[in-house]
């Protein structure tokens, strides 16, 4: 018990959570080793992941030391300077087709990664101490903060995040105990107004639902990245094809296979075997969050902990679903293997957050 | 801030976090719901359809490349090469990758410079074979072509050069009608080939020589597999098959004599065939006028084809296998022959010619080409002057049957089967035939016609010339052919085909044949024959025939002065031989259309053949030196009717 004592305070005094820390680096340690092969064998681009993965580090140890409160007092005004942002992006972004980006001294990011986290940490900061269900003004107030955020990602366009952003706010919602009568009426109106939102789609968004329905209609063009992966996935049968060994990848069949596709080359190279024990180490984050937002003795980690453990599976069950064949290419990375700063840098903030509901608790518990 | 949380708060806090505890709890059992139906999908994909999917790996991944044997190339008897694969670069367009295909057609057109008609045969190729994967856009790329092209060659995915080799015919003019021409592949063709050993294959034999031997000439097709990328990239080679080549022909034709034989008809129209009579070798066939077969194997333009069918000469039409004549006085020996043989005549049996011929109970005068006539003639003399009178009566006397079945022994009315396409089998006229296709009856005159070789009665040039060959070799006959030797190039060993030498003519004495060669020979070597003046001076004895086809039966004073009477009217000239007589060597047909007498057209060409097939190239071309036309000699292919 003594032992158990001094140990928790060496790492409580870092506010590091050990097993989650273990968790998260297996995982960034089997994207290193699918990058290698992804990338044709680029070092270069393992290092430069290698680096991504160092900065998210320093980030999530940076958050953790944040207390929850403080996360509570500077919720709004996150949220507040990631909307300027956004607005910002609307009228001077940069970007291929859709702007994205805010260049600031050679500085590029996207703002509506920013939303990703903000999000949920205002809405869990709003419900914080209201008594739970929320009543009907307070769930309406609620979507409205994801709603501002949400519209202005939609506009730029990017589709996808938007729906990963709104989603991110909204299971803080129904964490809170938003009535299914709610989530029913919610989901209707969805339904509802998707045939107006598709007569808004752009082009390349439509055709996104269409190759998910039918992705034979048209092999050489948007069907081509579903089938390609399938075609990767399936043939690395059980076992797969071994490591560096994927025709598909290497022979540049798959397209995008350093990011969005990146599962598919996994699949490819280690089978059905290497798709269990990956899904295996993401279990472990996941029920090493899920754990946390448990034993959290108030509200708001509660709230902010399992919203932020379900989007981080949404990514993971939407990238793989995607790779599938099962859902539309969304572009969606998968967390912590594609390659990419940004993401990386994202998701490490939000587990820096949970780090942080968790290695503060006895401090809040013991007042 | 929880310090001063009031009791009641206390409960709402509670009560709140038994709210989030059970959605989360909730939220945790849909995660594990959801990862297993990912599980169970990718478990379905890799382990359940996992073959599928290796084998669609294996096709992305593998492609199994069809590689073209080369052609098997054509030699003269001496080895002069004639129909040779000359390295080019073709443009080819993976119909299956490149997309939208008409506006990729127009930027090659654009950069490269084409022209429309260049496009043509592809356009044709996309609208009948557009699923084949690979279609041939342009077959000869120029140099600057291939440079442009190679510069630009990343804005065109699916689009490649192809390094390949091409027919090329070096003098073809000369081989036009012998050879003939390979081409594209058509639909048609695709119905009789082996779709498999032809999977590389662009090109067929259409006609001629390279059709006949289609089959010695592909070769067959091998196969390599290659590992490639997305791009369809060639990374390595995996496995190789290499095709066997085709087979080298060499042909039995002597291209001297076969130059010769084109140039000696120059601008006339006409055909001419030289046989081996001891082989059955063909040692030149031609057929003026000729054309020039290079621009038919990439696909002609339609403006060239057109003017080539269209042309009045029609120099496409193989007259040497394929036109029909009137044989003329030249079937006049075989008629001796079956007279002699059934014991209607003998050599000295002298029939009385006063210049025409009348059926005994018909008014009606059959005309001898002589006016004067011949005064008594026997049967040498009957050959030497081609009386007609003689071969009237003697007609007669055989009868249409028996001059039909006679006839037929030397190929007449036959196809003689030689290793070309298109042989027409000619026409020997029986009542038969004409109760079938006229729906009259067979007249006695019909038969007087036959007897001097006009009416009905229809042989090719060929034909001719086998028959003459049958005369020289007294009754023996081989196929003619043209494939001599057939080699594999890859061992260098040659097989020769066999042709059987077969006995088609039997009569009851060997000494009828002397009588109607002795016949032959006097019609060039004798005092009063027909082509005495050609054979003046020559140093080997030969036996000939003039004949005279009639083209249209005319006034008879008006055919008479061929001067007045315009050249498409005028009779075609012919003229067989066989050289020398006791050891024949060469059996000749010649044919000039609309040339006038055999004897001042026809035997002057058949003299200059024989000189330099039996004396060699360096024969002085007396027979050219002799005068053009002799009206008096001109042969009688007399006026019937």
């Amino acid at each position: 018990m003594a032992e158990q004592w001094r140990s928790r305070n060496l790492l409580d005094r870092m506010h590091i959570d050990a097993p989650l820390l273990v968790a998260l680096l297996a995982v960034c340690l089997i994207g290193l080793v699918v990058l290698y092969s992804a990338s044709n064998r680029s070092i270069d681009v393992v290092l430069r992941q290698a680096i991504h993965f160092g900065i998210g580090l320093g980030v999530m140890l940076t958050i953790a030391q944040i207390s929850p409160e403080r996360l509570m007092r500077w919720a709004p005004l996150v949220y507040a300077g990631g909307v300027a942002l956004l607005i910002a992006v609307m009228l001077v972004g940069t970007g291929r087709g859709a702007h994205r980006w805010l260049e600031l001294g050679g500085f590029r990011f996207q703002p509506s990664e920013i939303m990703k986290l903000a999000v949920p940490l205002l809405v869990a900061s709003y419900l914080r101490d209201r008594s739970l269900p929320p009543t009907a003004t307070e769930a309406l107030l609620g979507a409205l903060i994801i709603a501002v955020p949400a519209l202005l990602i939609a506009e730029q366009p990017d589709l996808g995040t938007a729906l990963l952003v709104a989603s991110s706010g909204m299971f803080v919602l129904f964490l809170a105990g938003l009535p299914w009568r709610m989530i029913g009426a919610v989901l209707a109106l969805g339904v509802a107004i998707a045939p107006i939102a598709w007569r808004f789609m752009h082009d390349y968004q439509k055709q996104r639902v269409i190759t998910l329905l039918d992705p034979a209609a048209d092999p050489l063009g948007t069907g081509y990245h579903t089938i390609q992966g399938m075609i990767a996935v399936g043939s690395g049968g059980l076992y797969g094809k071994g490591w560096l060994n994927g025709t598909q990848s290497h022979l540049e069949f798959l397209p995008e296979r350093a990011t969005d596709f990146i599962f598919a080359v996994y699949c490819e190279e280690f089978g059905f075997v290497g798709v269990v024990v990956l899904l295996s180490a993401y279990a472990l984050v996941i029920i090493r969050c899920l754990r946390i937002a448990f034993v959290s003795q108030h509200v708001f980690g509660r709230l902010l902990a399992a919203s932020l453990t379900l989007t981080f599976f949404v990514y993971v069950f939407v990238n793989m679903g995607m790779v599938s064949g099962q859902l539309p290419v969304v572009g969606v990375p998968l967390p912590l293997i594609s390659y990419g700063g940004t993401a990386v840098v994202t998701l490490f903030a939000g587990f820096g957050m949970v780090m942080s509901i968790q290695t503060h608790r006895k401090f809040i518990a013991n007042i | 801030m929880k310090a001063r949380r009031k009791p009641a708060a206390m409960a709402n806090l509670r009560h709140s976090v038994l709210v989030v505890n059970r959605r989360a709890l909730f939220a945790g059992a849909g995660m594990v719901l959801l990862i297993l139906l990912l599980l169970l999908r990718l478990g379905y994909l890799q382990i359940i359809k996992a073959d599928h999917y290796a084998t669609l790996s294996q096709n992305n991944r593998l492609k199994v490349i069809a590689v073209a044997p080369p052609r098997g190339l054509i030699f003269s008897r001496e080895g002069e090469l004639l129909a040779d694969n000359r390295p080019s670069f073709a443009l080819v367009l993976d119909t299956g990758k490149v997309r939208p295909i008409d506006a990729t057609v127009a930027e090659l057109r654009e950069l490269l410079q084409l022209r429309d008609e260049q496009l043509e045969t592809f356009r044709g190729e996309l609208r009948s074979r557009g699923r084949v994967n690979e279609l041939t856009l342009i077959s000869r790329l120029t140099e600057r072509q291939v440079a442009v092209f190679s510069v630009n060659a990343h804005r065109f995915p699916g689009v490649r050069i192809d390094a390949r080799l091409s027919r090329f015919y070096p003098d073809s003019r000369y081989w036009a009608h012998l050879i003939g021409y390979i081409g594209r592949i058509s639909e048609q063709d695709l119905t009789e080939i082996d779709a498999a050993n032809y999977r590389a294959s662009t090109h067929i034999g259409k006609t001629g020589i390279e059709r006949t031997y289609e089959r010695i000439l592909h070769g067959s097709v091998g196969y390599r597999q290659v590992e490639v990328n997305a791009q369809g990239r060639e990374l390595r080679v995996l496995e190789e098959t290499p095709p066997r080549p085709g087979h080298d022909i060499y042909l039995t034709v002597d291209a001297s004599l076969q130059r010769l034989a084109l140039d000696a008809l120059g601008d006339r129209r006409g055909a001419i065939v030289a046989l081996e009579p001891a082989t059955g070798a063909v040692l030149a066939l031609v057929s003026t006028p000729s054309y020039d077969t290079n621009p038919f194997v990439d696909g002609i333009s339609s403006a060239a084809y057109a003017a080539l069918r269209g042309a009045p000469d029609r120099p496409l039409y193989n007259r040497a296998l394929q036109g029909l004549y009137p044989p003329g006085s030249t079937i006049k020996p075989v008629f001796a022959l079956a007279g002699l043989d059934g014991g209607y005549r003998t050599p000295t049996t002298r029939t009385p010619c006063p210049g025409w011929y009348q059926l005994p109970d018909s008014s009606r005068i059959y005309h001898d080409w002589e006016h004067s006539g011949h005064g008594q003639v026997d049967l040498k003399r009957a050959l030497a002057e081609s009386c007609d009178v003689y071969f009237y009566a003697l007609a007669r006397d055989i009868g249409i049957t028996r001059l039909v079945t006679f006839a037929r022994q030397f190929g007449f009315g036959v196809p003689t089967g030689i290793d070309l396409p298109g042989e027409s089998s000619g026409l020997f006229p029986s009542p038969e035939w004409k109760r079938k296709t006229h729906d009259q009856p067979w007249y006695p005159g019909d038969t007087l016609n036959v007897g001097i070789g006009q009416g009905y009665t229809l042989v090719t040039p060929l034909q001719l010339a086998f028959a003459t060959a049958v005369l020289a070799r007294r009754g023996h006959a081989i196929t003619p052919h043209v494939a001599g030797q057939i080699e594999d190039p890859l061992v260098r060993v040659a097989v020769e085909p066999h042709f059987e030498d077969r006995l088609v003519v039997r009569l009851r004495a060997e000494e009828h044949w002397d009588e109607a060669i002795a016949g032959m020979e006097e019609v060039v070597h004798g005092t009063r024959g027909t082509a005495r003046r050609t054979a003046a001076d020559a140093t080997y004895r030969y036996a000939g025939k003039s004949g005279t086809a009639q083209v249209f039966t005319l006034a008879q004073d008006l055919a008479q002065r061929t001067d007045k009477v315009a050249a498409q009217l005028q009779d075609h000239a012919w003229f067989i031989a066989f050289a020398p007589v006791q050891d024949p060597q060469i059996a000749v047909a010649v044919l000039v259309e609309h040339g006038g007498g055999g004897s001042s057209v026809a035997a002057p060409i058949v003299r200059r053949l024989l000189d330099h097939h039996l004396l060699g190239a360096s024969a002085p071309p007396d027979a050219e030196a002799a005068p053009a036309t002799l009206p008096e000699d001109a042969d009688g292919g007399a006026m019937a009717e």
